[in-house]
């Protein structure tokens, strides 16, 4: 990655609930009751268009939120309860114009094929803006939603054992398998298979149809979709990522990995590791993305933000915690971060507002223009594509010039 | 005993989005997209401005194949339901929104958060026909794989179906205080707390969608067994049925409300909605005529042999179709040239089809494909605006449906003349409305909320 000081940068913000802060909810600008209504995610997204940024991603899960990581809580006094990511970005799309839309998906519990088309159908409702960010399940409660007994236990909080690295080793082999047969399917269709040629009475041309034929240890997938190449060919694939296994799957399988670096040395560490992967999964000349995630709390007045952060501490009563590095400040001074954390390579930022809408609308009044002022960032949307917005050509399909139907085409 | 003591029913209708078998003309000049955000955007507006009580997508999970092959003839590929249902939320206000959804290959867990947050983000408007599959076929595209026997998949149905509205009910609607000041968001530390055991599932938990504006969503069914008609009278709220004529109609609808009494049902809890085409004209000639047209458009020659070869089972690829139909019967046995395709499976005793139809061509003097244009698909109403307007009112008012679902041969603009010229009437009349009474399709069907 070249580490000019000009490049532009790339900005995402990451959409969850009331903001990330778990009392965000309690703030006067908040608007907890709204938070199941589409007007309320609507408004989010018109407000990140208006600042530019290249896309928002839905945190999503299949079991209520709770603070203990493997089990429901019974807590009340805490946002609990979400909509369908997939569902609440389409219902978003229409509204928008240029944004990327990026929700989540539940690997172990959910079926690719169906995974699949919801994005292809996400890329066509929004032209071409579709992503998906995939997650493993450490929650023994949300296997129990889907009656499985046998889930393993992913305690990431213990130390690695021989065992735990052997089921991570599953768990993201899964994940790699699963973003395989996503690519596969969206690749399924060529991109001029459909013909509606009514001399020959032919809808498509059936060669331009694959059988996608994947057969993996915990699923295989026939093909091929029923749902066309979408308009990005392929639609964005993104994961987050805390350590060796998830580096990895975001080398070998995303185009977009979200990291949580709390030093320009961590980031160098990561990056270091993601790129010689990417190397070795022979992907040395693909663009792959590794955006820093940071949970901002930003006001214009020194230290307003941190006096907030401690006023919201108290409101929650616990110190805030989080993966990623937590900011407060102005938005000049995020600005100084992103610029001292971008010299390390990472070619964007992921930033997890501490309040809804409050410090979304910090980012796209404040720290946007000031990005802007340094020439580190867009003064107008480039491009109408997700693709188009991070750079990234609409590739080839993989399957175009292969002169098979698949093993089935027989008479 | 006068008409007038019966009270005049309000008829409910719903738009089929153009589908993937070959009522849909694509080869027409005004063929739009089948795939393009806008087509589906065209169509439910249009449906909006009419008033109508839902739009419904169907739903298919493999490509359909005759003699191993994609079958190419008809509309190929869709996009995903709920996907588009929740788009199509962003352009509509009032508008039902219903879609097919398998029970055999997905989760109650996630399909209710699906469902659940539909209604949410539509405020209230969705709907979920509930289908089952039991062909390895299109296992072969899931987790799960094929194959469950045939008379398991009403009872997964219906399991499936009982565990989701668990989940549904798993919040009462009275959980969400987000109040500020005492620091409440929630009043009830186990919302959403369910558990649920069957011979098909066993799930536990808590779910994590809030109850949704409409409770439950309205619940379609489509099976025509008879364990389908008992599934629709104990749990629908609405019933797909394919009988098109006045009297098949009378019959199905008799049979099915009268099954309702036994699960302690009134007769409008279950709405019946017949699944019909049309053809308008100026005149009825002109309509026949275009009737006609339409007809030709939807069975080509080639079409016309495949159709034959899904009832006979065997390649026909060289039979003319424009000369007689094959002397050779029907192959007996497992089906094998069609897969994918439900009414594959539900053709009668094929020797017994063959036979009738070729007693129909030889008195009538039919090509193979004009008889296949006769026996498959006519329109169910032709003429003009008025006559339309007359028959569909008698058809409701005479106990054969309580309504229709539209399928236009046509995408996107296949319903616009309809809501133009028919609606207008049925207005007139005073048998459907003028303005959305209701926020939600619960409304609009006249269903109470559940």
């Amino acid at each position: 990655m070249p580490e000019n000081t000009s490049t532009p940068l790339h900005l995402a913000v990451a959409l969850d609930g009331a903001g990330w802060h778990p009392a965000a909810w309690r703030e006067p600008e908040a608007r907890p009751a709204e938070l199941f209504t589409a007007r309320y995610w609507a408004d989010l997204a018109a407000e990140a268009e208006h600042g530019l940024l290249d896309l928002l991603t839905f945190e999503d899960g299949l079991s209520l939120q709770s603070d203990d990581p493997f089990a429901p809580d019974a807590r009340t006094d805490r946002v609990r309860g979400r909509l369908d990511s997939v569902l609440v970005a389409a219902r978003i799309a229409p509204l928008t114009r240029h944004i990327g839309l990026v929700p989540t998906a539940v690997v172990p519990f959910t079926e690719p094929f169906h995974l699949s088309k919801a994005v292809a159908t996400l890329d066509f409702v929004s032209s071409g803006r579709a992503g998906l960010r995939v997650k493993v399940s450490a929650r023994p409660d949300e296997a129990a939603h889907f009656g499985r007994r046998e889930a393993a236990l992913l305690r990431l909080d213990e130390p690695d054992t021989p065992q735990k690295l052997a089921t991570l080793a599953e768990e993201f082999g899964e994940v790699a398998d699963y973003v395989e047969v996503l690519r596969r399917l969206w690749d399924s269709w060529e991109d001029d298979a459909e013909i509606r040629d009514a001399g020959t009475g032919r809808f498509v041309d059936r060669a331009k149809l694959h059988y996608i034929d994947f057969t993996g240890s915990r699923f295989s997938v026939r093909g091929p979709s029923i749902t066309p190449r979408p308009p990005q060919g392929q639609p964005i694939v993104a994961s987050v990522a805390h350590r060796t296994e998830p580096y990895q799957l975001a080398a070998r399988s995303s185009d977009l990995a979200f990291i949580t670096p709390h030093t320009p040395h961590d980031a160098r560490a990561a990056l270091a590791e993601i790129r010689d992967a990417q190397q070795a999964a022979g992907r040395g000349d693909e663009t792959v993305h590794v955006f820093a995630d940071l949970v901002v709390f930003l006001d214009d007045r020194p230290g307003a933000a941190a006096d907030r952060l401690a006023r919201l501490n108290d409101s929650a009563g616990a110190e805030y915690r989080s993966d990623a590095r937590i900011f407060t400040g102005t938005p000049g001074e995020l600005a100084d971060l992103v610029e001292e954390l971008a010299a390390t390579g990472l070619t964007g930022f992921r930033l997890r507002p501490g309040a809804l809408p409050y410090d979304l609308e910090r980012i796209t009044r404040g720290l946007v223009p000031e990005l802007q002022r340094r020439g580190r960032f867009r003064t107008a949307y480039e491009a109408s594509t997700l693709r188009g917005l991070l750079g990234l050509p609409r590739p080839a399909n993989r399957y175009a010039d292969t002169d098979t139907v698949g093993p089935a085409a027989t008479v | 005993m006068t008409s007038s003591s019966k009270p005049v029913k309000q008829i409910h209708l719903a738009a089929h989005f153009p589908g993937v078998n070959n009522t849909t003309v694509w080869s027409d000049p005004a063929a739009g997209s089948q795939i393009e955000f806008s087509s589906f955007a065209h169509f439910a507006r249009t449906a909006e401005r009419a008033k109508f009580d839902f739009l419904f997508l169907a739903e298919g999970l493999r490509l359909r194949e005759q003699h191993g092959r994609i079958y190419d003839l008809d509309v190929v590929g869709r996009p995903d339901t709920f996907t588009v249902l929740a788009a199509l939320a962003a352009v509509t206000d009032r508008l039902g929104l219903a879609g097919t959804i398998n029970s055999t290959f997905n989760e109650p867990y996630e399909v209710a958060r699906q469902f659940a947050s539909l209604d949410h983000l539509s405020a209230g408007r969705a709907a979920w026909n509930v289908v089952t599959s039991w062909d390895a076929f299109t296992g072969e595209n899931f987790r799960r794989g094929g194959f469950l026997r045939e008379e398991d998949r009403y009872a997964r149905a219906r399991q499936f179906l009982e565990a989701s509205w668990q989940l549904f009910d798993s919040w009462h609607g009275d959980e969400l205080l987000a109040d500020r000041a005492s620091g409440k968001f929630l009043n009830d530390p186990d919302a959403g707390r369910f558990a649920y055991r069957s011979s098909e599932f066993d799930i536990s938990g808590r779910f994590d969608v809030p109850r949704a504006p409409q409770g439950r969503p309205v619940i379609f069914q489509a099976g025509d067994s008879d364990q389908g008609r008992e599934f629709a009278a104990a749990s629908a709220d609405a019933i797909f049925s394919r009988h098109g004529t006045l009297f098949a109609g009378q019959a199905f609808y008799a049979d099915v409300k009268g099954r309702l009494a036994r699960y302690g049902r009134q007769r409008d809890e279950l709405k019946i909605l017949p699944s019909v085409t049309f053809a308008l004209g100026d005149t009825d000639v002109e309509a026949h005529e275009r009737a006609a047209l339409i007809r030709r458009q939807q069975v080509s020659g080639q079409t016309a042999i495949r159709l034959l070869e899904q009832v006979w089972n065997r390649d026909l690829s060289d039979l003319d179709p424009d000369g007689p139909l094959p002397a050779q019967d029907p192959l007996i046995g497992e089906h094998t040239i069609a897969r994918g395709r439900a009414s594959v499976r539900m053709t009668r005793d094929p020797l017994a089809v063959a036979n009738e139809w070729r007693a129909l061509a030889g008195t009538k003097r039919l090509s193979v494909r004009e008889l296949i244009i006769e026996v498959t698909g006519r329109q169910s109403f032709i003429g003009t605006p008025a006559r339309v307007a007359e028959e569909m009112n008698r058809f409701v008012q005479e106990d054969a449906s309580d309504g229709f679902i539209l399928a236009p041969h046509l995408t996107p603009t296949g319903l616009d003349e309809f809501a133009d010229k028919v609606v207008p009437l049925l207005q007139e009349r005073g048998v459907f409305r003028t303005e959305y009474q209701g926020d939600t399709l619960r409304d609009h069907l006249g269903l109470a909320a559940r």
